[in-house]
């Protein structure tokens, strides 16, 4: 078959339907590709509460959160396609996609990219040892216990303490796992404190902070995983050697975006946009975890809300940038997005430094914004509010952070 | 009843060559899948021949087998890709190697070759250490998949009237007239007319059955990296100069577009063991890191692994006939992957025919071309459509990195898959980079639901390599 649209939205989690949404109230006609049977990604499996607190001022689960932009959804004109996968985007703003009744093509005017991201997996970070079964994402060990109703464990170590593996950690307890500890290579935590809080100290799970794996081994299915603490360098502290009898290890080591199928737009990883959250191809934007890796899903649908609004103008010729301001990464900041700057129009700036602050200045020069952030760690994203600013002869700007004495 | 002990790349393609005259072909695998043991991880490289001892039985294969991978490629339906391969000189003595590599092509017969100087060799290959001097370029050899060779051989046995059985661990020998009945540990056993021992890692310990003795086999690990497909590092296999010992620490660019880092030469203890090491996996680094110094191994990693190859203290294969109608093919070290399709030929022309004087005829009703069971994402899109309107499971995406749908994922199960590997060397599902975070939990699913095995009871590959403990809680 072939479609026409004026913006198609691909991925349909968090940001997608939030993209779809907006880019339907602002006039635009609207098709939204989701390559699984639903909608809502990974929000689906995760059970939790902790969503919406700033999206929708209340405190929801995963589910509950996508049941509501799902509702949203329906009671606008978007076309919803589920179980679709999206084979190939071309330059001439033409998408492939199959599914379960053929192979098809949209041509369309604008299109937004809202594919989330991946975990990283253990396989990739050359621990050595035997090649075992037992080793598992928090995200694949989630969607078997909460989805599939299946155990893939009785007793685990949680690799990495981002908010995935300390969920995780949790939710493993409270299923008679037996969770004998979460390692964190960093002096600090991955995740938000209040799940290190809600998770681990309520449960009396330890974490191990600045120890890392060092082998694994198991005849076939995991038996035995080695920890060893490390210096500031990474480097491991000999003598330091702690061994744990688990079947299972459960890994939180970092998303990755998904930027594919698209091959010919500026990445870094992740697509690299604008506050307007178009991409260096200026029919296509991009927003969430594509771009960068979101520490709530308000944000993510917060900001494929506004991809959405400028995809839909962009389709009905309603706005064109004139100029771009670059956005550099000064001292201390190790995430920052977005990269480019439409000085006409507002933007919320994210970033996340590089190491802990007891009380962080972070400014944007030669703006003159400065904000003061109390422990400052880059597990916490930082948000910038910034107004439309006129000065047409400003390339660009830089944000830095400096510890305040 | 022609029996062959492994399903390995050379078992298979005996098993195939000898089924070009007779229909009455077993093979035995010990293992639960085709190709699992040493076939399955290696630096999967057709060499050219040119480097093995002139005068060495590698070195009369070696060359021969090469050749034969055209109609391998062509009968099989098989990727080969002779994407050429460079010895590349760093220093003043590594000069002197590739002059004496020359003198061996000669001596072996190899004419493919040429001696690149350092401009035309950094045209061809821009990512090398710039220190490179000059190589010794190879047009003719290539990569291929060694496990697919050896799935679609034993495939083309069944096909035409063979019969190929897994989890069949030879046990027992016992000679009866001029047959031999093959006790195997699951208690089965058949009467065989001639059987090839082509059991990798365990020919040796296989000969002892037959009351034979081969040269000892220890094994040797080799450790690598598999690197992902968005970089292109190089676009030939390169090799450093080859020490005494080893053809060294490569870059190989694999079939679908990874590049493999590897191997090292290590002789462990354990046939079993497929442990990657701290030191190992630092050697790996190190070494290639010198050949191609933007490897990116902080951030480009998909996975590590390590394989064993079946050494000998002769360093040469062992093809011959024993103590009766048995033929041992053992010590197949590297390059066994490059001349398996040669030895095969052996076997069946040479040692069955000429050596044990068993007449052979060729079959009218043999078929030697076979389809590859189809990977729709590379087929024409028109094609594709068909089959979705014929099976709508082919237009469901079930690995998202490799591009594998529910069809053939479901077929490979038809096709006897029962453990997550089977699936994923059967079709390739959860090979890629997320390393199978989409696609596990439904593969299992989807094996679970097409056959009698509950989630419980689907592995990984091997016994006691399970995935799921039980219910979460009974509904």
């Amino acid at each position: 078959m072939k479609y026409e649209a004026d913006v198609v939205v691909l991925g349909g989690g968090g940001g997608g339907m939030a993209a779809a949404k907006a880019a339907d109230k602002n006039g635009a006609n609207v098709i939204l590709i989701e390559r699984e049977e639903e909608n809502g990604g990974v929000l689906n499996q995760c059970i939790h509460n902790g969503f919406g607190i700033h999206y929708y001022r209340k405190d929801l689960t995963g589910p509950e959160f996508k049941e509501t932009l799902q509702e949203e959804l329906e009671n606008t004109n978007v076309k919803i396609l589920n179980s679709a996968f999206v084979l190939d985007v071309n330059k001439d703003k033409q998408l492939t996609f199959v599914n379960h009744k053929g192979i098809h093509e949209i041509k369309t005017k604008a299109l937004v990219m809202t594919t989330g991201a991946r975990e990283r997996h253990f396989n990739s970070l050359a621990v050595p040892g035997d090649r075992v079964a037992g080793i598992f994402t928090a995200g694949v060990a989630q969607k078997y216990i909460n989805l599939q109703n299946l155990k893939p464990a009785n007793s685990a170590l949680i690799v990495g303490s981002g908010d995935i593996g300390l969920i995780m950690a949790r939710r493993l307890h409270l299923e008679g796992i037996e969770v004998k500890g979460v390692v964190e290579i960093l002096p600090y935590p991955g995740g938000l404190e209040r799940n290190v809080q809600q998770c681990l100290r309520d449960y009396n799970i330890p974490l191990y902070l600045s120890h890392t794996v060092t082998r694994v081994e198991g005849n076939k299915r995991l038996g035995k995983v080695y920890v060893s603490q490390v210096d500031e360098n990474r480097q491991i502290i000999p003598n330091t050697e702690k061994i744990f009898n688990v079947d299972s290890l459960v890994t939180s080591v970092g998303l990755i975006p998904l930027t594919d199928p698209i091959k010919f737009v500026e990445t870094g990883p992740g697509f690299i946009t604008s506050n307007t959250n178009q991409t260096s191809e200026d029919w296509i934007f991009a927003a969430g975890n594509c771009t960068v890796v979101f520490d709530l899903v308000d944000y993510v649908s917060r900001e494929g809300e506004k991809a959405g609004k400028y995809a839909a103008l962009y389709a009905q010729n309603q706005y064109f940038p004139e100029q771009k301001v670059k956005v550099i990464k000064g001292k201390n900041i190790n995430v920052l997005h977005p990269l480019y700057i439409d000085p006409n129009e507002r933007t919320k700036l994210y970033l996340r430094v590089s190491k802990t602050f007891k009380r962080a200045e972070v400014t944007v020069e030669p703006l003159g914004i400065k904000m003061v952030e109390e422990e400052a760690r880059p597990s916490e994203m930082i948000e910038i509010s910034m107004k439309p600013f006129k000065d047409k002869n400003l390339k660009e700007i830089e944000v830095s952070a400096r510890e305040l004495g | 009843m022609i029996a062959v002990i492994g399903s390995g790349i050379v078992g298979s393609l005996i098993a195939r060559e000898i089924n070009k005259y007779i229909e009455d072909v077993y093979i035995f695998e010990a293992k639960n899948r085709i190709g699992a043991g040493v076939t399955k991880a290696n630096s999967a490289i057709l060499h050219g021949g040119y480097d093995d001892e002139p005068g060495s039985i590698r070195a009369n294969f070696c060359y021969k087998g090469n050749k034969l991978y055209d109609e391998i490629s062509e009968e099989l339906s098989v990727e080969v890709k002779r994407i050429g391969s460079h010895v590349v000189a760093l220093n003043e003595d590594d000069l002197k190697v590739i002059d004496e590599l020359e003198e061996k092509a000669i001596k072996n017969g190899v004419k493919e070759y040429q001696i690149l100087d350092k401009t035309e060799l950094l045209e061809m290959e821009p990512n090398l250490n710039k220190d490179a001097l000059e190589s010794f370029y190879c047009p003719i050899a290539g990569v291929t998949e060694p496990w697919e060779v050896a799935m679609q051989a034993a495939r083309s046995v069944e096909i035409n009237g063979g019969k190929v059985l897994t989890n069949k661990r030879l046990v027992e020998v016992k000679k009866k007239a001029n047959k031999f009945e093959l006790l195997f540990e699951d208690g089965s056993s058949f009467i065989a007319d001639l059987v090839i021992n082509a059991a990798g890692l365990y020919a040796d310990e296989v000969a002892k059955l037959f009351g034979d003795e081969v040269p000892y086999i220890f094994p040797r690990k080799g450790e690598y990296y598999l690197l992902g497909k968005d970089v292109v590092y190089v676009n030939s296999v390169i090799f450093p100069t080859p020490s005494k010992i080893t053809k060294g620490c490569l870059v190989i660019p694999t079939v679908d577009g990874g590049f493999l880092a590897g191997p090292t030469a290590v002789d462990v203890k354990s046939k079993q063991d497929l442990s990657t090491t701290q030191e190992g996996l630092l050697e790996v680094k190190e070494k290639s890191l010198r050949l191609v110094p933007t490897l990116d191994f902080s951030r480009n990693v998909v996975k590590t692994f390590a394989g064993l190859r079946p050494e000998t203290r002769e360093k040469d294969f062992h093809i011959d006939v024993g103590e009766g109608n048995v033929i041992h093919v053992s010590g197949i070290r590297s390059p066994g992957l490059t001349a398996a399709p040669a030895i095969a030929k052996y076997v069946a022309e040479y040692l069955i025919q000429e050596k044990l004087h068993i007449n052979l005829q060729k079959r009218e009703n043999y078929v030697s071309h076979i389809e590859k069971v189809p990977h729709l994402v590379e087929e024409d899109y028109s094609y594709w459509e068909k089959v979705i309107q014929k099976d709508p499971d082919a237009g469901e995406m079930i690995c998202y990195c490799n591009k594998v749908t529910k069809k053939e994922v479901k077929q490979a199960v038809r096709n006897g898959a029962r453990t997550l590997d089977d699936v994923k060397f059967a079709t390739r599902a959860s090979f890629g980079e997320c390393q199978g975070s989409f696609c596990t939990s439904k593969i299992l699913k989807i094996i679970s639901e097409e056959t009698e095995l509950a989630p419980e009871e689907v592995l990984q590959n091997e016994k006691d390599s399970w995935i799921i403990n039980s219910e979460v809680r009974i509904i």
